[in-house]
């Protein structure tokens, strides 16, 4: 038993060394996951603080003038141009030089003081049509605020029923904070899988996978050798982008780090189990990496990082199962944001402890299969 | 000098003939060109969605009176939710924090009292922790409240008049659908990755098993390798990419509103630009591990998350608007929207165009000069 640990702790070393006696591939190994969560963490938002718009603003009156001034007064948008006909929309809208136009009708102002209520045309480009129904909510609450104003100077009767919004976890709905706890696991992934499959795949290129295979090593000491260096390096790359997190980002971390590890633990062990399970099927180093690459891109993109499981086909839905980013994923928003205990996890963790015993073991079945 | 051209070209002639038939040859070539980007435009195209609909939401009754009732029925009309009745907060408060639930509305005792006096109000809690999911079911809420008060106004409660309504038209994509948006931009992904990991792993193959070494002492050029290495792989990384239109025109039905040499223009110069990427990545590191892993670094996650083609460019810092100029994935999300979406419209075709031609005719120079580098 402690000459099995040893051989193991002695294995892992050997490996270890072989990743970070480089220097270049240990920057290639720390440094992407902290840079990633720094860039993207600034473009993963749905949130828009910059959004151009061109008014058309055909009443000239004083309540369309307040209307608009309500518009560049809530910090959001900009004003790109004043137009004067109804061809000019197309021109800025095609052009995407304004993602929004503005229109405001001849009597505007006439059908206000009339008490019959106007309307406000918005029309935007939709050629990214969330970023426009984003902004188009935008518009939707300056209009609220205008409306509250100009209804209590004017005598309006409030609307019969009004929304109260609250949000839990997120109060100001800032999708920052959604976006970067998730990508914890995303950005550990990508290293971690490759790094795996490609560290039993080279030795089998180079031969001194057959070496290792005539000394005393049993099949699951050099599993386990293979499988502790990249769960090492996962962890402290997810570290790095926790660390980015909180300390950069300033993003409230409301739960435990010990839940937030034992999940971590689960979904590397998951992610290195399906590593080696690839790398027992390639032959060469180079379908190692065609096999990683293909699961690592549809793990990423189908794991609810940016677009919700629930808006995929139900049989996707299943298919992703399978992925173990995605239990990742909703560890560790739960846990970041929610401060979510290890009962709650549960519907995420035994798929992960699933999904790494069955690639563990198939991985370690594949290789006694080839010492045969 | 004409023979001189003319032995030339019958160099080249040569390492395509070579190169194609080690593509035909070797499988893996033509898993990553044209079996891979129909895997991934597939798997994608349907998984990927922004569109909420038949969100679970608990809706609480306290007091089942005809008005609440009748606001009920509004959010069960409506195609976006599917909601859950229930008469108290706590079980509903229980549901949205193991997420079986994404909203609460909470209709209160008084409801019905306060709609007579005109300062009803309705409670919505939303789960914050997807601010765009949350954002979009706050204005599903809101909207089928307006349709519970324009029915109320209908049978002659009190009006429902608001000082200013909102119109709205989405121009190119009237009926708000995600994958119009989604699925061009995934053809620039899927090509990026597709592009690079071609050459990148090919040229780096060749720099690790000392081939190309030998073809350097032969008196073939070091561009004419380039060209006789790139031809194969651009004429694969085509089929690619005419296999992810066809899927996203007919499979996915994005309108194309634009003119089809316009749309093939400028993707193949997007295709040669990604080889390039790949050309340089593996002249460079020479090894295929780093090389392909380098590859996946500087293509796949940057074209996903600073293209534009999900999250608003705009509306990031300056530094990350600046990183994303350098990227030439973001010219073609532009390209590709506009071709697709909104038609010929010169003034964004145009810029965007020279933009990749600059990037292709760049990056065609900086391979050369790094394989020149290696001679010495």
């Amino acid at each position: 038993m402690l000459d099995s640990l040893l051989r193991i702790l002695a294995l892992t070393r050997k490996e270890l060394l072989a990743v970070l006696k480089d220097k270049r591939s240990r920057l290639s190994l720390l440094i992407p996951p902290v840079v990633q969560a720094l860039i993207f963490g600034y473009a993963a938002t749905y949130d828009l603080n910059h959004v151009t718009y061109a008014a058309l603003d055909q009443d000239h009156s004083a309540a369309s003038r307040q209307l608009l001034a309500a518009v560049d007064g809530s910090g959001v948008f900009e004003r790109v141009a004043d137009l004067q006909r109804t061809s000019d929309i197309a021109t800025y809208i095609d052009a995407r030089r304004a993602l929004l136009v503005l229109q405001i009708n001849q009597d505007f102002e006439r059908q206000l003081l009339s008490g019959r209520g106007a309307d406000l045309q918005v029309i935007a480009d939709g050629r990214n049509s969330n970023t426009a129904g984003t902004a188009i909510g935008y518009v939707g609450s300056v209009v609220e605020q205008f409306n509250a104003a100009w209804g209590g100077d004017h005598g309006w009767t409030p609307p019969p029923v009004q929304l109260v919004t609250r949000a839990w976890y997120n109060p100001n709905l800032e999708t920052r904070w959604f976006m970067i706890p998730g990508m914890i696991g995303t950005l550990t992934l990508i290293q971690t899988m490759m790094l795996t499959a490609m560290s039993v795949a080279r030795e089998r290129e180079q031969g001194t996978f057959d070496q290792l295979l005539v000394t005393p090593f049993r099949p699951y000491e050099i599993m386990a050798g293979k499988a502790l260096p990249s769960m090492l390096v996962g962890t402290i790359q997810a570290t790095g982008v926790l660390l980015v997190a909180q300390l950069w980002f300033r993003i409230p971390f409301a739960g435990s780090y010990l839940t937030l590890y034992a999940g971590l633990m689960l979904f590397l062990l998951a992610a290195v189990g399906i590593g080696l399970l690839l790398s027992s099927v390639a032959a060469t180093m180079q379908q190692a990496m065609l096999y990683s690459m293909l699961l690592i891109m549809p793990f990423s993109l189908l794991s609810g990082l940016t677009t919700p499981l629930s808006s995929m086909p139900e049989w996707l839905q299943y298919l992703t199962a399978i992925n173990p980013l995605r239990y990742a994923i909703d560890i560790t928003r739960r846990v970041y944001l929610e401060g979510t205990g290890l009962d709650l996890l549960l519907p995420d963790l035994w798929p992960l402890g699933l999904l790494a015993a069955l690639t563990l073991s198939g991985a370690s079945w594949m290789f006694r299969h080839r010492m045969q | 000098m004409r023979s001189l051209a003319h032995a030339k070209l019958r160099r080249i002639r040569a390492l395509v003939w070579k190169e194609t038939h080690q593509v035909l040859r070797d499988p893996s070539s033509i898993a990553i060109g044209v079996i891979l980007p129909l895997i991934l435009i597939l798997l994608f195209g349907y998984g990927l969605s922004l569109d909420v609909k038949n969100v679970p939401i608990a809706v609480v009754v306290e007091q089942p009176t005809a008005e609440a009732m009748e606001l009920v029925a509004s959010l069960q009309l409506s195609p976006y939710f599917k909601p859950r009745l229930l008469r108290v907060m706590a079980p509903a408060q229980e549901l949205l924090l193991a997420h079986a639930v994404d909203g609460i509305v909470r209709i209160p005792a008084d409801f019905s009292r306060h709609v007579g006096a005109g300062d009803a109000q309705v409670q919505l809690i939303v789960h914050g922790g997807d601010a765009n999911r949350a954002r979009i079911i706050q204005g599903y809420v809101q909207g089928a409240l307006g349709a519970w008060s324009a029915r109320q106004a209908a049978q002659g409660q009190q009006a429902a008049v608001v000082p200013v309504s909102v119109q709205t038209r989405l121009w190119f994509n009237e009926a708000d659908n995600s994958s119009y948006f989604l699925v061009p931009g995934l053809v620039v992904l899927v090509m990026t990755l597709i592009g690079g990991l071609l050459t990148a792993m090919v040229m780096a193959r060749e720099w690790e098993r000392g081939t190309l070494e030998a073809l350097l002492v032969t008196p073939v050029r070091s561009d004419e390798i380039l060209l006789g290495k790139t031809l194969p792989y651009f004429l694969l990384a085509l089929i690619g990419f005419s296999l992810c239109v066809l899927s996203a025109r007919f499979l996915f039905h994005v309108p194309l509103r634009g003119a089809l040499w316009v749309l093939l223009s400028a993707s193949t110069l997007y295709v040669l630009v990604a080889l390039g990427i790949g050309l340089l990545i593996s002249s460079w590191v020479k090894n295929q591990l780093v090389a392909s892993q380098l590859t996946m670094l500087v293509t796949f996650m940057p074209a996903f998350m600073l293209s534009g083609f999900l999250f608003d460019l705009r509306s990031t810092p300056i530094v990350v608007q600046a990183i994303s100029y350098a990227l030439p994935a973001r010219y073609y999300v532009a390209l590709l929207q506009t071709v697709f979406l909104a038609g010929d419209v010169w003034s964004v075709i145009v810029p965007n165009t020279l933009a990749l031609a600059a990037m292709a005719a760049a990056l065609a120079l900086g391979s050369r000069l790094a394989m020149r580098k290696t001679l010495e």
